[in-house]
């Protein structure tokens, strides 16, 4: 009885499967941070954080001014050892190393974890200067394998082609966006394994800020990435997975689908959706 | 479907609330042209189906609004999570009302046919359906005003009875075809206008699960009742 049902029935359409795909497996964790707290003198900013950075992939934070997610980025490459008064205690592991032991050689440590910060900041030297700088701190390469090693980051953060021409002119007369991805540059030249990302698009014009986003895509092949962001957008563009984090706790953390289409956390839902408060 | 606290930006509550208006006036509208082509099937009443008929333009209109206005909130508003499944589900649930209204506008005309005919048979089976699917709808409606998942869970399941006078219907429309070849052109509208009746049942189903993730942020979980069976009804002709 052929004329009863047309074949194209809805059945079994649920809408809603969005987990099943957003919780595509998270790589092992590059950094494991475990029951971390961190102070600023008598103030807690952090509480008993719980949080793995999958290798090679991209972590976004977010959360509301003072929710403690820059102090997180500068608690991965011990920034706030230049302080006194502020500490941390927990456990930050990346392999067997413990980054926040008083022990661990803080220079060798940012060799591994770099951060780019939120204003571009080129050093007030030229182009090829900035990025050979760091590289002379860690490693003594010929002056061939200097170029090479320039040309390489350069290629990574995408601007060796608007650069080539001009890397003896000073790094004060690129544009912003520019400056920012030779900051970029500058820290993956030491090839570390770990890229911190502190608000680094929010000086940015928006074709500027897509083109960071489209090199942090490219260099998660390669580097974990955890980035700190106010833009929410931004987060779900980039991230594999969101953390979100509300008076020094992480609130939740999966993967960016999840966060940004069904939230498990109210407080999270709130912030997402706008109505914080 | 509100939620408990009002976003920062005062005038997103407020293109929520407009959605949500929208969607209750397609609603309310798809509503009373069920009811009016139920009527005109049980009364043979051709004034009440050509109001039915009539209404569909109106549907149409507001389905298109509501499109436009989902994609103008996607663009300008960038919503997240339960603000943006429930503005998904608004564009979901309207392409559902629209297709609802189709339905019920086709019953409708249908009936008009059928009064032409004399039938030499009830149809309080038909009627009982149409008022089914009819309360079904309400009760999605409802569920969906209120973001209440319990009913909508409910509504989910009841197609199942739906489903089950669609399949008897059949059954007992090809045994009249089969006795009087006179009755196979009534019988054909009738058929129709129950398979109408069924889908608008299916579609109130999607409306039910579209309301249970825009509110619950997962699917339901549970297995979709079986639906129509009448594909797998074969009838042998007698040796």
């Amino acid at each position: 009885m052929s004329m009863t049902t047309a074949p194209s029935e809805s059945q079994n359409t649920s809408f809603g499967n969005v987990q099943a795909r957003a919780a595509s497996a998270m790589n092992p964790a590059r950094i494991s941070i475990d029951n971390l707290d961190f102070y600023y003198g008598e103030h807690k900013a952090l509480k008993g954080i719980g949080l793995d950075l999958p290798d090679r992939q991209v972590t976004g934070m977010i959360g509301p001014s003072g929710c403690g997610k820059s102090t997180l980025l500068r608690v991965l490459n011990r920034m706030y050892d230049l302080y006194p008064g502020q500490r941390a205690t927990g456990q930050v592991m990346m392999d067997e190393m413990n980054i926040i032991d008083p022990k661990v050689d803080v220079n060798a440590l940012r060799a591994r974890v770099g951060m780019v910060f939120q204003k571009p900041t080129p050093f007030p030297m030229t182009i090829y200067e900035n990025i050979a700088f760091g590289v002379k701190l860690h490693e003594r390469l010929s002056r061939s394998a200097m170029d090479e090693r320039v040309e390489w980051s350069l290629t990574r953060a995408a601007l060796w082609g608007e650069v080539k021409d001009r890397l003896n002119t000073s790094a004060m007369g690129l544009s912003g966006g520019q400056q920012q991805r030779l900051c970029i540059a500058r820290t993956i030249a030491v090839r570390p394994e770990v890229i911190l990302l502190d608000e680094p698009t929010s000086a940015l014009d928006p074709i500027s800020t897509l083109k960071i986003e489209e090199l942090i895509d490219e260099l998660k092949h390669d580097f974990t990435i955890a980035i700190v962001t106010h833009n929410m957008q931004q987060a779900a563009r980039c991230a594999d997975q969101v953390a979100f984090f509300y008076l020094g706790e992480m609130v939740e953390c999966a993967p960016a689908a999840q966060i940004f289409t069904a939230p498990k956390q109210k407080r999270t839902q709130e912030y997402v959706t706008g109505r914080f408060g | 479907m509100s939620d408990s606290t009002e976003h920062l930006v005062k005038s997103f509550d407020n293109d929520l609330k407009r959605l949500r208006d929208m969607l209750t006036e397609m609603g309310g509208i798809v509503e009373s042209q069920l009811a009016m082509a139920a009527q005109a099937i049980l009364n043979r009443d051709a004034v009440v189906a050509m109001r039915a008929v009539e209404e569909d333009p109106k549907v149409d209109a507001l389905e298109r609004e509501v499109e436009q206005f989902v994609i103008q909130m996607l663009a300008l508003r960038q919503p997240m999570a339960g603000d943006l499944r429930r503005i998904v589900a608004a564009l979901k649930i309207t392409g559902d009302l629209e297709r609802i209204g189709d339905y019920a506008a086709n019953v409708a005309k249908r009936s008009v046919v059928l009064g032409q005919y004399n039938l030499p048979y009830s149809l309080a089976g038909l009627a009982h359906m149409a008022t089914l699917v009819q309360e079904q709808l309400k009760s999605i409606m409802d569920a969906l005003g209120t973001s209440d998942t319990a009913k909508a869970v409910e509504v989910w399941r009841s197609d199942r009875v739906v489903d089950d006078i669609y399949n008897a219907l059949f059954r007992e429309l090809i045994t009249y075809m089969m006795e009087d070849p006179r009755n196979i052109t009534p019988c054909t509208h009738l058929l129709f206008i129950a398979k109408n009746l069924e889908r608008i049942g299916d579609h109130t189903t999607n409306i039910a699960e579209t309301v249970y993730y825009a509110v619950e942020g997962e699917a339901i979980p549970d297995v979709r009742p079986k639906g129509d069976t009448s594909a797998y009804t074969v009838v042998k002709p007698k040796e």
